[in-house]
């Protein structure tokens, strides 16, 4: 029988362990997984995690990693910072949502005038955007004590009906020959996002995302703000003694994560998908989660954990091209991740002891 | 007393940075009641916790009953005889006693049963206790009989109690030492922790001395005086608390008809307390805790908000700060639960030294935090409150009780706060360490500091305070000079609640 005894002190040597064992403990599962499916499983593997970097159309591909990752990374960095000090933000989707959608009402209000203000005014309409959608949960709470978990995430739903309405409603383009959606904004110069260095994928949603990772990571780790975050996470009683009021924080990590998921979804609406379409969200907001927690709530965990994440779905579309993989099955190779994750997890705060229990 | 019961040889245990046990050997015999004595930090929870079967030795042999004995878990050790009460109580509050004893058991009988053997046992033991009342409504002495009763039940050769007294009244810790002086005499050996050596003395028939891991002697400690077993722990002598030199001058901090509803399902309320306080003046609350000393300690550092004008600071109502504004005022406060509270478990020293120490201190720099400050502050704390540990990078909970405690209080003593507010500040204390810390107090308060020292400990209320009132029920007695005193007029203002009349005469 294998027992678990509790360790004195978490191990660093697992915590940063653990996440390279979730990898290749998916990658086996996972190959296992392929090769049921009748799919040669080392081929599989390798279309999912090599061929997106250095396969033959690798060029191609490299640019897509950044576009992905971006807003996962951005996302997840405001959610580690909440689910750091226990606070569960599950709707950074919907936060998504409204930021694209109050971005891009602020362009398409403009349109067809040019200004070099135009594109600062999304960026804050888009933080807005996501924001208030993440203080609803943190006023809720607050005031009536509700769940911020439920609430976060029930307004995803409202949210993707928001952005439906939208997109057949008033941001419906008035050129488009019937056809649902919003005009494009990579057509429209002062609302554009475009790639910064050609080929790279490096658009201003990169950038803000690489500005994200090391403000919360000098925020959290260096600032007395983030030692209250981790406080209150730990010992909610000694985070009370320490002066932090429940209330300030929740409406804090709330609103950060709200806007960071905002500005994710903005970044994303000028960019790279550069309408406002009933089906614009592709779930990132919810990826994030896994990637904020593959990414040990750490500001750099979660940089890496985002270019991976991004990877697994490259080469997840790639294996379902080229090898005819359903997508269930690529979904479930992600859940794996995080499965394995968790599951390893175990080893940073128990240590494992093989022996007979008594009976 | 023939043979031995539980012999020890060579016990080691190591810990990153310490070694907690060093080659520990001893023998108990049975229906013997052996006290394990040492400084904080000495080892003895370590060592209780490798005979329960909680934490495994590096090296050495164990004996019981003539048998090798490894214990790879505490089910193991309850098996073949050995039960240990915790200092730390683990009970459910919404359940009942009996729900609780039945949760700790491999195989509940049926509740009408169990009610019947505890019923049976507690009077068996004088202990008593009503199985069908809810753990929520107990008080500590009680909910420790719980521990106990739940221990007898399977009829244990040896009871293990780490600081069982530290919470108990002293009409609760008659009762107790009445049952393990029963339960001895019928041959149940009893391994018995305590720093309030005069308990020791009445109530042990041997003793191990531990210091630095290793046992540096043994006696029986009835031959010796309390004097005598602490200079034994400390192995050098130790001073007496020197309370010279204090006049108090104009009053500091004001409460006036605080009324406050309870924190807790369980918990009581403050109704209509009032009291002022004087620079340089100590003064002292007693009384059982679970009276509304949380409660109280609560709204001092601002933890509660109270109603206006009911908490003022030199004149200045501050009813509505929090916590880092009353810091910054200079009124600071230690509370009684180190962990979790007082400090974060999982959080290094250092970091526990930038929880409460930033306003006041230089620890941070528009808000960022100066690592290299927070450190030397927190060695500072070791230092000056002689906190055993490996250095500050060490968890709080790495610490042993004892010492976290030393760093809590030396915490904020280090302050220079111009009120503190401290909530049973030697709880868990060896006798010298306690010594220190009601010393630094006294010193606190000879610079013109206000101090509040809530305690159930009358005896170290006596010896510090100026000034005595009880907490009893959420309401606080009339302040009276602690001068002249006698113990029946303490007793008159405890209350007669709880019994605590009775047991102060
Ligand atoms: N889990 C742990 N990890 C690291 N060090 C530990 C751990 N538990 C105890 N120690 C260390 O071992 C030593 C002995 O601790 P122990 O708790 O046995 O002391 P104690 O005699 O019970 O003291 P006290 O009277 O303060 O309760 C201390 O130096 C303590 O810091
Ligand atoms: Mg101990």
């Amino acid at each position: 029988m294998i027992t678990l005894i509790k360790r004195p002190t978490p191990s660093r040597f697992w915590s940063f362990t653990t996440p390279v064992l979730a990898v290749i403990a998916t990658m086996i599962a996972g190959g296992v997984l392929f090769s049921i499916l009748g799919k040669d499983p080392v081929q599989a593997i390798k279309v999912i995690f090599w061929d997106p970097l250095l396969g033959p159309n690798a060029a191609y591909f490299r640019g897509q990693l950044l576009v992905k990752a971006g807003p996962l990374i951005l996302i997840a960095a405001g959610l580690a910072v909440g689910f750091r000090a226990g606070i569960w933000n599950i709707g950074a989707e919907g936060q998504y949502i409204m930021g694209a959608l109050a971005g891009a009402s602020v362009a398409l209000a403009a349109y067809p005038a040019e200004s070099h203000w135009l594109f600062p005014a999304m960026v804050v309409a888009g933080a807005l955007g996501g924001w208030i959608w993440g203080m609803i949960p943190a006023v809720l709470k607050v005031l009536f004590g509700t769940s911020e978990i439920l609430v976060s995430l029930m307004l995803v739903y409202v949210a993707q009906n928001f952005l439906a309405w939208a997109a057949f409603g008033p941001l419906k383009n008035p050129e488009g020959y019937g056809f649902p959606g919003s005009r494009n904004l990579q057509q429209y110069p002062s609302a554009h996002n475009p790639e910064l260095f050609a080929g790279t994928g490096m658009h201003w949603g990169v950038v803000a995302a690489l500005i994200a990772v090391i403000a919360t990571y000098v925020l959290m780790q260096r600032h007395i703000a983030g030692f209250r975050i981790r406080v209150a996470g730990e010992a909610p009683r000694a985070a009370r003694f320490a002066g932090v009021l429940p209330a300030n924080l929740v409406m804090f990590c709330l609103g950060l994560s709200g806007a960071l998921a905002g500005l994710a979804g903005m970044f994303e609406v000028s960019g790279p998908s550069g309408q406002i379409t009933d089906s614009f969200n592709a779930g990132y907001g919810f990826t994030a989660i896994i990637v904020a927690f593959l990414g040990r709530l750490n500001a750099i965990g979660i940089l890496l954990a985002g270019l991976l994440m991004a990877l697994t779905y490259i080469g997840g579309d790639m294996a379902q091209l080229m090898l005819g993989l359903p997508t269930a099955a690529i979904q479930v190779f992600q859940g794996m991740l995080l499965f394995f994750l968790l599951g390893f997890d175990l080893l940073t705060h128990y240590r494992l002891r093989l022996g007979k229990g008594s009976k | 007393m023939t043979g031995s019961l539980l012999k020890i040889e060579g016990l080691t245990k190591a810990y990153p940075g310490v070694v907690a046990n060093d080659g520990v050997g001893f023998e108990v015999a049975p229906g013997e009641v052996h006290a394990l004595l040492g400084e904080n930090g000495a080892g003895k929870s370590t060592l209780v916790k490798m005979i329960y079967g909680l934490v495994k030795p590096d090296a050495g042999r164990m004996t019981f009953q003539g048998r090798p004995y490894t214990p790879a878990e505490p089910r193991a050790a309850r098996a073949a005889g050995v039960a240990m009460v915790f200092q730390h109580f683990s009970l459910f509050e919404a359940l009942n006693v009996a729900e609780n004893v039945a949760l700790g058991m491999e195989n509940p009988p049926p509740m009408g049963d169990l009610a019947e053997r505890i019923r049976a046992i507690s009077t068996a033991y004088g202990l008593p206790l009503d199985p069908a009342r809810t753990v929520g409504d107990l008080s500590a002495g009680e909910r420790q009989r719980v521990e106990i009763i739940r221990c007898l039940l399977q009829d244990p050769k040896l009871l293990i109690m780490d600081e069982p007294t530290s919470v108990l009244t002293p009409q609760e810790v008659e009762i107790l030492f009445h049952t393990l002086r029963k339960l001895a005499a019928e041959g149940t050996a009893i391994l018995y922790i305590s720093h309030k050596l005069e308990e020791i003395r009445s109530l042990c028939d041997g003793a191990t001395i531990l210091r630095g891991g290793k046992v540096v002697a043994s006696c029986i400690p009835r031959e010796k005086s309390a004097r005598e077993l602490a200079e034994l722990m400390v192995g050098g002598e130790f001073a007496a608390t020197d309370r010279a030199g204090r006049v108090s001058g104009a009053t500091i901090l004001e409460v006036d008809h605080l009324n406050l509803p309870p924190m807790t399902q369980f918990g009581p309320a403050l109704k209509n307390v009032s009291f002022s306080l004087a620079a340089g003046e100590v003064l002292g609350i007693g009384g059982v805790a679970g009276n509304g000393q949380e409660e109280l300690l609560a709204t001092l550092s601002g933890e509660r908000p109270s109603g206006a004008g009911t908490v003022s600071l030199h004149g200045q109502d501050i009813s509505d700060l929090g916590p880092n504004d009353r810091r910054r005022l200079g009124l600071l406060a230690a509370p009684e639960e180190r962990l979790g509270h007082a400090a974060v478990p999982n959080l290094s020293l250092t970091e526990n030294a930038i929880l409460t120490g930033t306003v006041r201190r230089p620890l941070t720099r528009n808000g960022f935090l100066n690592m290299g400050a927070a450190r030397r502050f927190a060695e500072e704390i070791i230092k000056g409150f002689d906190v055993r540990t490996p250095g500050p990078h060490v968890a709080a909970r790495a610490l042993s009780g004892g010492n976290l405690q030393k760093f809590v209080i030396g915490r904020e003593v280090l302050q220079s706060p111009e009120v503190l507010v401290v909530n049973q500040p030697t709880w868990g204390v060896d006798a010298a360490a306690a010594a220190a810390i009601r010393q630094s107090l006294l010193d606190l308060a000879a610079k013109g500091a206000a101090v509040i020292v809530i305690s159930q400990d009358l005896d170290e209320l006596m010896e510090i305070a100026d000034r005595f009132c009880a907490l009893n029920e959420g309401r606080l007695s009339e302040p009276r000079p602690t001068e002249g005193l006698t113990m029946e007029e303490i007793g008159l203002m405890l209350g007669g609640a709880h019994g605590m009349q009775e047991a102060a005469l």
